[in-house]
């Protein structure tokens, strides 16, 4: 089970062309899937709006969907982008080794709080007003990215990789008490103060207008997107853009992709496993921390806790995808955020209250999730892989 | 060898983490208790049509209310008893509260509180207690284990606890078959008096048919909303006090637009769509500030303006903290009265932050109040018996204990361990910075209601 | 199979834990070494019956009389005498070690019924509560008001009486065993983590439904829980009275809990035990070792599949009919994500196939989360208060779980096969010393090369 598993043998040179082709289709495949979920999704709450204001005899419900329809989109989009950066990480450590790194939320909340006590530390010398909002970000971000990276770095040094050969259950419980000693451990550190730890104010709340929906009583809805949303779905095709670059045009890039495939194989040919090993981990982590920094500032609140939900919703993301896939999992991520957008939206309107949307949003993600499994046993991009016997 | 060496390179991490983090513990609250309240505070003068509020001591606004209006007078320390002398044995104080996992912010506040009032009521009173915390992790069945443990050990006469309903109920079944007296800091669920009352249950909080009557009653013939947005968050209490709104807003002719719950703690960008498209007049949030306030500032961000009113899980300077400039406005319903206001109150908040150097939590308040009763029970019952109290002594002494002027007013009980007439404060937040919390806020309303909501 | 493996290491402590062995099985010295620990630990345990220790100690006598080459009468006299006498003694004293008992017990079932689909039949599933949930909620149910808002009208009927409470043991093994069927039904064709994430969110799914579930119809009490759940049936109430005991109410049905916790993990191993060897189990190992091959030598696949997911979640049926009535109030969060993992974690501690294994794994564990850590965490308190420099900021009690993280990290880096592998998984990874090897023994070596073979 590679990384990439669609991607084609690598022959030894390869042309500029092949390289700019393979780190940026996935771009469009992305694009397809937002769309592709944004008009399904759109089409059956419209569907389901126009049967049931017959059926409920309430025709100002079809006014409630199409009111509705842009913000879910606008937020599902967002929600998604966020799973998304956090699946990044995850399926990055499961191409490898395939194991399921539970304390990758965890690396996640170091990544924000990381981000958190910078700026906290910047506003008390009165900094945080001095730099450009961006500027900050930037660094707050390369900054969470070497703090989570070389942390799960030397996570996998002290709790994986004695058990690099047991078996496979069991660094699933080795990481289940690494996720509880970092949640522990920050929250040590972040002392009662800084429990619920609160961003302050970066000057960045511009929102720019979409489109204007009009209300039925009179008076319009503006659509907006903010540009703490705009950053994070920025910096996450970015980091798609980097990382499928990585893997697939450099040197380092082939030999994850060996030692994905074949770890004794690799290791004859002369690559230092667990060297590639630990620098995968320093990615994955990087791209958690990364995550990390861009939610927190994006949703402002965070507590040490905060990384087991996401990690969660990550990992069902990358499944969803297809997992070890990269692309797969930032397709599974936007999938995820869209149907919980849309049930959390319309649930309670087309129930006329009595099941709240909220209530059932992660109930009905992983309803779908289970159905699109059973059509699709690997994953959304997944290939039919052989098992490994 | 290498191993070690990542672990200290971890440590190292964690140090500069801890070194970042550090470097701003100045924190603007370690001013809160230092103005001391005035009666010329700007609150007091401020304060609309409450006359009473102009002066600050509690007896003057338990005067308002006839019920407590004779033990007013009494000063606190008058009718204390006093076992100094008497050979008590160990007497242990239990508090179980969660103290890890993603509740210990609250947790630990009771915790800290229950100690404080452990520790300073105890030298009242002339008695040696020893505090046993416990962590209840939040979880039903580590409290119930919990309980047995702390049944089992006959030192413990009093339980000072918890925070989760759902583990006091769970933990409720052993203290009553070891008549041990608990006093819930922080229990709104009606269940708990209502099947335990005073048998061992009582609770300085209010009552979860209470709190929204109180709400209500503001929301609705003080601010005339006409239409509600009720959200909540998933909890034993959060969604026990939404729900009373919701059938006092169906009763009062209120249309409640949408009734949702969510367990997010930080994204909140879901269940706001659909408050945006409703455009209610106000939004009642049923939960504590440190999901209110995220919510809030997410709320404002996206251009929702609705009133925002809540409960008093609201009632902590943190909400300004999380909430920043949005938490401006909020009304809130709270027992305790504005710190600001209240010597008594303003010093817990001056102890607490000198001893546990953090901001007082809600409840915090509420587990002192508990801490110190339990106390004040064991004392009573010790004087009585004039000797080392048993459980069921503690239990009948609790049964008779008076008015008693804690940090949260005056708390008198009615027979079923629920606090009898209680005079609600609504207060308005006034500001985004946490450390004017107690000055800047107003109290806008008063309201007085018996225990069963009526 | 890795070429990366240090050689294994030679067990000199082999040869000498060999001997000692030798020297214990001859003649009736081991008879009268184990007689003697359990009377010491037990006379002990009564003379300080709040000792967290002595009752550690105490609880260790149960692996002694597990692992002495005696004759299997005195194992059960033994037995008898530790669980049947000195603990429901000590426990009228003091009943925080009972309810501790009681509670492992508890576990020990799950965790048995969680080995039969994860250690039996090498199927990964996080959502496990799941089943227990269903038990619980069966019969806080139907033993409350809440059926009634199900069956409008039928005042007649609900709550049920306690007399109900055995056929809903029964009942709850039957509906468990029915959704593991359903749940297992559409997702066996998912391997390794798919199944896993399928199941975690069937598990998601049935906690979401007991919290949301309070509307439009209130059948499960949303988050407020259930409160007030039926008592089972003190039938032996005029019995005790007729012995002359006048028990506290609380205290008898205390006991009369633990007696039937106990009874019921007997069954359960009894139960785990057989199917472990029988064609069934055969045909699970098979399967869990090498599908493919297991296909081709004629097991029934699904079969085999389904009947270990509606086994495994039937222990987990009867023992949440269990719970509820022991704990007598019941609400969603007891039945998330990490009761789940807590439960696997007992498994793979354990040792997963492993009967005694996980029973151990999963007393440890319970032990470690309601005693232990606690107790430890206390102690550190106390030292504190008598000025020991612990920083003010470090409140041990606060940190039991940071601790029991660390225990799981330690615990799986120095024992990955778990603390009593089974003997299957154990010939694998010690192919030279399995030659030699008699009785379960400990071979102290770390990590092996050669564990997990398998895929």
């Amino acid at each position: 089970m590679a990384v990439e598993a669609q991607s084609k043998p690598m022959i030894t040179r390869q042309s500029s062309w092949n390289t700019l082709r393979q780190v940026f289709a996935p771009i469009g495949q992305i694009l397809v899937f937002i769309v592709g979920s944004a008009v399904i999704l759109g089409l059956i709450v419209v569907l389901l709006g126009l049967v049931l204001s017959r059926v409920m005899e309430q025709p100002n419900m079809l006014n409630g969907v199409f009111l509705l329809l842009p913000i879910v989109i606008v937020d599902g989009l967002v929600l998604g982008f966020l799973y998304a950066t956090i699946a990044l990480g995850y399926t990055m450590v499961y191409g490898v080794l395939e194991f399921i790194n539970f304390a990758h939320g965890e690396i996640f909340m170091v990544g924000a709080f990381v981000a958190g006590g910078l700026a906290l530390f910047l506003a008390s010398n009165g900094l945080l007003a001095a730099i450009p909002p961006l500027l900050f970000v930037l660094i707050a971000v390369l900054l969470g990215m070497a703090v989570s990276g070389t942390l799960a770095m030397s996570i996998e040094r002290v709790a994986y990789r004695p058990l690099r050969n047991a078996p496979r259950l069991v660094p699933l419980i080795s990481a289940i008490g690494v996720s509880l000693v970092l949640q522990d451990l920050v929250r040590l550190i972040a002392g009662p103060r800084r429990f619920y730890l609160a961003f302050p104010d970066l000057g960045l709340n511009q929102r720019y207008q979409l489109f204007q929906v009009a209300r039925a009583g009179g008076g319009n809805l503006n659509v907006t997107i903010d540009s703490k949303s705009l950053i994070l779905i920025v910096t996450a095709l970015v980091m798609l853009i980097g990382l499928n670059y990585l893997v697939n045009a450099t040197k380092l890039g082939k030999a994850i992709r060996a030692v994905a495939q074949d770890r004794p194989t690799a290791s004859l040919m002369g690559i230092n496993v667990n060297l590639i090993i630990a620098l995968t981990f320093l990615i994955g982590g990087a791209l958690g921390g990364a995550a990390g920094v861009l939610f927190g500032i994006r949703y402002s609140t965070i507590n040490p806790y905060v990384g087991f939900l996401y990690g969660l919703k990550a990992f069902t993301a990358a499944v969803l995808g297809g997992i070890g896939n990269i692309t797969g999992a930032m397709v599974g991520g936007i999938v995820l955020g869209f149907l919980e957008a849309f049930v959390a939206g319309y649930l309670s309107l087309f129930t006329r209250g009595h099941f709240g949307g909220a209530d059932y949003a992660s109930m009905a993600a992983f309803l779908i999730l289970v159905g699109i499994l059973i059509f699709r046993p690997s994953g959304l991009l997944g290939e039919a892989v052989a098992q490994k016997v | 060898m290498k191993r070690f060496a990542s672990a200290l390179m971890l440590l190292v991490l964690m140090a500069s983490l801890l070194a970042a983090c550090g470097q701003t513990t100045a924190s603007p609250s370690a001013t809160t208790g230092a103005a001391s309240p005035a009666p010329e505070s700007p609150m007091a003068s401020a304060s609309p049509a409450e006359s009473p509020m102009a002066s600050a001591s509690p007896a003057a606004s338990a005067a308002a209310s006839p019920s407590t209006s004779e033990t007013a007078t009494a000063g606190a320390a008058a009718e204390l008893p006093n076992v100094e002398g008497l050979d008590l044995g160990t007497i242990k104080i239990a508090s179980q509260t969660p103290l890890s996992g993603p509740q210990s912010a609250l947790g630990t506040g009771i915790r800290n509180g229950s100690e404080l009032g452990v520790e300073q009521m105890s030298k009242k009173v002339g008695m040696e207690v020893q505090f046993v915390p416990f962590d209840d992790q939040a979880t039903e069945d580590i409290g119930a284990s919990n309980a047995n443990q702390i049944a089992a050990d006959q030192d413990i006469l009093c339980v000072a606890g918890h925070l989760n309903s759902g583990v006091a109920l769970a933990a409720l079944p052993t203290y009553k078959n070891a008549s041990l007296l608990m006093i819930s800091p922080a229990n709104t669920n009606v269940r708990i008096t209502d099947d335990f009352g005073a048998n061992p249950a009582y609770r300085v909080v209010g009552r979860d048919d209470v709190q929204p009557a109180v709400a209500a009653k503001h929301a609705f013939e003080t601010l005339k909303v006409k239409n509600v947005y009720i959200l909540h968050d998933k909890t034993a209490y959060g969604q026990g006090v939404a729900d009373f709104f919701r059938q006092l807003a169906e009763k009062a002719g209120v249309q409640v637009l949408g009734f949702e719950g969510t367990d997010e703690k930080s994204v909140f960008d879901p269940v706001l769509n659909p408050i945006l498209a409703a455009q209610p007049e106000a939004v009642f949030w049923g939960g504590i500030y440190s999901e209110g306030g995220p919510l809030l500032k997410q709320m404002r961000e996206k251009g929702i303006e609705a009133r925002f009113l809540g409960t008093d899980g609201l009632d902590s300077s943190e909400l300004s903290r999380l909430a920043g400039e949005a938490a401006v406005g909020v009304n809130f319903i709270t027992i305790a009265g504005p710190v600001g206001q209240y010597p008594a109150a303003s010093q817990f908040a001056k102890d607490y932050e000198a001893k546990f150097s953090a901001a007082t939590p809600s409840f915090a308040a509420q587990g002192y109040d508990a801490a110190a009763l339990c106390v004040l029970a064991i004392a009573k019952a010790a004087e009585k018996a004039n000797a080392r109290p048993t459980r069921q002594q503690v239990l009948e002494a609790m049964k008779e204990i008076g008015p008693y002027d804690g940090v949260t007013g005056t708390v008198t009980f009615n027979e079923k361990g629920d606090r009898v007439p209680a005079t609600y404060f609504v207060i308005e937040v006034k500001t985004g910075d946490p450390a004017q919390w107690d000055q800047a806020n107003q109290i806008i309303n008063k309201i007085d209601i018996s225990p069963e909501g009526q | 199979m890795s070429s990366t493996g240090r050689t294994s290491p030679q067990e000199p402590d082999e040869s000498t834990s060999g001997r000692l062995e030798a020297l214990l099985g001859q003649g009736y010295t081991p008879y009268i070494i184990v007689t003697l620990y359990v009377l010491l630990t037990s006379l002990w345990l009564l003379a300080f019956p709040f000792s967290t220790i002595a009752f550690l100690v105490f609880l260790s006598s149960l692996m002694a009389i597990y692992y002495f080459p005696v004759s299997s009468w005195l194992k059960l006299v033994l037995g008898v005498i530790v669980l049947g006498v000195v603990m429901p003694i000590v426990g009228n004293q003091n009943q925080g070690f009972l309810d501790v008992v009681t509670q492992s017990a508890i576990f020990v079932a799950l965790a048995l019924g969680l080995n039969i689909v994860v250690g039996f039949a090498g199927l990964l599933d996080l959502g496990y509560v799941a089943f227990f949930a269903l038990g619980a909620y069966l019969w806080g149910i139907f033993s409350t008001g809440q059926a009634l808002n199900i069956f409008p009208g039928a005042e007649a009927t609900f709550p049920l009486g306690g007399g109900w409470f055995f056929v809903f043991l029964v009942l709850g093994v039957i509906v468990a065993a029915i959704a593991g069927v359903l749940l297992g039904l559409p997702v066996l064709r998912l391997r390794g983590d798919y199944l896993a994430i399928v199941t975690l969110g069937f598990g998601e799914v049935i906690r979401l439904l007991a919290n949301n579930l309070d509307k439009p119809v209130n059948i499960t009490g949303g988050a407020q829980g259930i409160t007030s759940i039926g008592q089972a049936p003190m039938f032996f109430q005029p019995v005790v009275a007729a012995a002359g005991f006048q028990p506290s109410q609380g205290a008898e049905y205390r006991m009369y809990m633990y007696v039937l916790a106990i009874l019921i993990v007997l069954l359960t191993v009894m139960v785990a035990r057989r199917l472990n060897q029988s064609r069934i189990g055969r045909a699970w190992t098979a399967i869990r070792e090498d599908e493919t091959a297991a296909i081709a030598m004629g097991v029934p696949l699904v079969r085999m599949k389904l009947l270990a997911f509606a086994a495994g979640a039937s222990f987990a049926g009867a023992m949440g009919v269990l719970f509820a009535a022991k704990q007598l109030f019941i609400s969603p969060p007891t039945f998330d994500l990490v009761r789940s993992i807590s439960i696997l974690a007992m498994v793979i501690l354990g040792g997963m196939g492993s009967i005694p294994g996980v029973i151990l794994g999963a007393t440890v564990i319970t032990l470690l989360n309601l005693r232990i850590l606690p107790d430890f965490a206390a102690q550190l308190n106390d030292w504190r208060r008598a000025g020991l420099p612990i920083p003010a900021q470090f409140d041990p009690v606060s940190y039991q779980r940071l601790l029991f993280g660390l225990v799981l990290i330690l615990m799986t880096i120095f024992r990955p096969e778990g603390i009593l592998p089974e003997r299957r998984r154990r010939f694998e990874l010690h192919q030279e010393a399995a030659e030699g090897e008699q009785m379960a023994q400990d071979a102290k070596n770390l990590v092996h090369p050669d564990i997990g073979m398998k895929s």
